[in-house]
């Protein structure tokens, strides 16, 4: 390309980068001591730093003991990490039998890796489907057991980790596609049909999870005929996917009204049935349109499958409050949720970045 | 709101008495039939019923279930535990989801009544009491007008410490803390002069002290906590299994039976614990059981004093004394009725 010519014709004198782009200390002048308000401010949050963190890395690595047992903590100032490693097993498979921990380890690693390799929209074919079938199967004959020769485990026995996972997972794949049907639903010309759908989002929306939760576990049963008993983690997960998928179904709902009418109108002309119309043409927009609020309903969700706690199921942040509650190791609650917040964070971070991801692939506007 | 009141309660006592009625037959066969006793616990609290570090249940409630167990189907083994919530465990109970509930619950008068419930031989008898650092210098919880005072909210403890200072015509502040934890933080970090819970937990509660030997616990007791196992209302013969069964651990102790002697103790020529072992039948089958579900319970599970020391007694973290739990021979409240 010709370099831009001045107004006497003659090309401009080279100039030099900005001085912001090679000078540390005028980068510090130009963002951060600007004016005498931002200066202030920037000291101010130094002098915070200066107070946090060197006592936070003092406590959580350096003065911090790792797999001394509880009396040399009592001793000690640093964290004491030992509560977690001396108890690890517990926090991550809660009651499952002490021998048979394996099982649920390969089911997990089965997992992520199923998740890890459907992360490419590649690999989205109907094969991805049988795998997930046969995966989901194996994960369950593990867990279960009592057969080829495994030792039954009762599901009351589920705990930890493999809980949570379960809940979420199941949770977040099976209130999709309700929250869809529900959306459309709502959106339907059939008068019974939206009323109904109106009826359930309104009511699961209007009562917090906590009170559905509890009704699962302690209204529900009092219902049933004498000597029928529907697993707990079965309710809990119910109450998890009715609770997710109305919210969904609204921000659904949202993308479908943000549709432009020609795309209706057009599928019409096209002379599409109403299920081919919005297989083809409404929902892949639609859904494409509102992502990031469907993550972070499902970032949401995830995070309160931790509300189980209150109905006692032992999922991993119950696992590791009844840690706390040893006489041992009362009193290191810092360290145990630091912890469990380090796996959520995991969990919804990588939910979020892989949503970014797609979001990225699916931009036809680019 | 009083009609809406009025249908909801309508509702309710229909189901309750309803499914009530409904599992009035026979617990004893369904749990032979099941093959497995389901016995809801706490979950959480060290010493009575908690998990270890292998996620095996330990305490002396759970020792309590599995004795029922090991007298009914003859295998200590064969309990299903299941963690349960203070508001969860009466509804599990009512609704047939459990069949016996070992988790330290105070025996009272409507939990009986308006609960439909049953609660069996006392196993714990607890009692709330004042932890405070020995440099307040007092002595005596009569001295601790206008202390502050750590309490968790919502409980029954809250409740018996305002009851108690009230009663005293004693000032206090309370600074109440959501989280066992948290709230032992603040009482070691010195935020208040008294922290007040149930005795079993003031032990505890002490003992992660940073400097144990600072602090003490004071002698009063204010409240009576008579904690029980649980059974459904309407089924006697299961009241009978459990209630004995309970019975069954104390007189053990008082007759000298323990886990190590039992079967030495067949071959005694005292008629009372012939007929306790079931050497001279008759106990078991007035249960409706075999004459052997004594001699299974201590000789798997161990004698009432056994499951003491070795859930809560002073060898453990707990540390707890014998105190209102020793036999009545011993000074306590542990008396139970003969086997004949």
């Amino acid at each position: 390309m010709d370099r831009a010519l001045n107004d006497t014709g003659q090309p401009a004198a080279a100039r030099r980068p900005p001085i912001i782009k090679i000078n540390v200390l005028a980068w510090m002048k130009a963002n951060l001591f600007n004016g005498w308000f931002n200066s202030l401010l920037t000291l101010v949050v130094l002098y915070l730093l200066w107070k946090i963190v060197p006592p936070l890395i003092e406590w959580a690595f350096i003065g911090s003991l790792w797999t001394a047992a509880a009396g040399a903590c009592q001793q000690s100032d640093g964290a004491c990490w030992s509560v977690i490693s001396h108890n690890f097993r517990f926090i991550i498979f809660g009651f499952y039998p002490y021998d048979q921990h394996w099982r649920p380890l390969i089911a997990m690693l089965l997992l992520f890796g199923l998740i890890f390799y459907s992360r490419d929209r590649k690999r989205w074919r109907k094969s991805l489907m049988y795998y997930w079938i046969l995966g989901l199967a194996t994960m369950g004959i593990l867990m279960k057991g009592g057969i080829f020769g495994l030792q039954p485990v009762e599901t009351t026995q589920w705990g930890g980790l493999p809980l949570t996972l379960l809940l979420s997972v199941f949770g977040l794949t099976a209130a999709y596609p309700l929250g869809v049907i529900l959306a459309l639903g709502r959106q339907s010309t059939m008068n019974g049909v939206r009323r109904l759908c109106v009826v359930y989002i309104e009511l699961i929306r209007g009562v917090p999870l906590i009170s559905l939760l509890f009704m699962s576990s302690i209204i529900f049963p009092l219902f049933l005929p004498e000597g029928v008993t529907i697993n707990k983690i079965l309710r809990a997960q119910v109450a998890i996917i009715l609770f997710t998928a109305a919210y969904i179904a609204e921000v659904i709902r949202g993308g479908l009204q943000g549709m432009h009418k020609g795309q209706y109108e057009a599928a019409d002309s096209l002379g599409l049935n109403y299920y081919q119309a919005m297989r083809l043409i409404i929902l892949p927009q639609a859904l494409k349109m509102v992502i990031p609020p469907t993550v972070s309903i499902l970032i949401s969700a995830f995070k309160d499958t931790s509300l189980v706690v209150i109905i006692a199921l032992f999922d991993v942040l119950k696992t590791s409050q009844t840690v706390l509650s040893d006489p041992k190791w009362m009193g290191y609650s810092p360290e145990v949720y630091i912890f469990v917040s380090i796996f959520y964070f995991l969990g919804c971070f990588s939910m979020a970045s892989y949503s970014r991801k797609l979001e990225r692939e699916l931009d036809t506007n680019r | 709101m009083k009609l809406y009141k009025l249908i909801a309660m309508a509702v309710v006592t229909l189901f309750l008495t309803t499914t009530g009625l409904a599992l009035a037959a026979g617990t004893l066969e369904t749990v032979q039939e099941r093959g497995s006793l389901k016995a809801g616990v706490n979950g959480g609290v060290y010493g009575f019923s908690m998990p270890n570090d292998k996620g095996v249940w330990e305490g002396l409630d759970v020792d309590t279930a599995r004795a029922v167990a090991a007298a009914v189907l003859g295998d200590a083994g064969k309990v299903k535990f299941t963690a349960l919530t203070a508001v969860q465990r009466l509804p599990a109970l009512q609704s047939g989801e459990i069949d016996v509930l070992c988790r330290n619950t105070t025996q009272t008068l409507t939990r009986e009544t308006k609960n439909g419930l049953n609660f069996v031989q006392v196993n714990f008898y607890d009692g709330q009491g004042f932890l405070i650092p020995k440099d307040l210098g007092v002595d005596s919880a009569m001295q601790l007008d206008g202390a502050t005072v750590c309490v968790l909210p919502g409980t029954t403890t809250e409740m018996n410490a305002a009851d108690f200072f009230k009663a005293n015509n004693m000032s206090w502040k309370p600074v109440v803390i959501e989280n066992t934890s948290e709230l032992n933080k603040a009482f070691f970090a010195g935020r208040c002069d008294v922290l007040t819970s149930d005795a079993s937990q003031l032990a505890a509660q002490r003992a992660v002290a940073p400097n144990p030997s600072d602090y003490k616990v004071l002698p009063e007791i204010i409240s009576k906590e008579p904690l029980a196992p649980v059974v459904r209302h309407g089924d006697d013969q299961w009241y009978d299994i459990v209630n004995w069964t309970v019975m069954g651990l104390i007189n053990a102790e008082e007759l000298g039976i323990n886990s190590e002697n039992v079967d030495e103790k067949l071959k005694s020529n005292d008629p009372k614990i012939k007929r306790f072992l079931g050497v001279t039948p008759g106990m078991g089958q007035a249960l409706g059981l075999d004459d052997e579900f004594m001699y299974r319970a201590i000789k798997q599970v161990g004698n009432y004093g056994e499951i003491f020391e070795r859930n809560v007694g002073p060898e453990t973290d707990l540390g707890l004394d014998r105190g209102l739990n020793a036999l009545w021979t011993e000074g306590g409240l542990m008396y139970a009725s003969p086997f004949r």
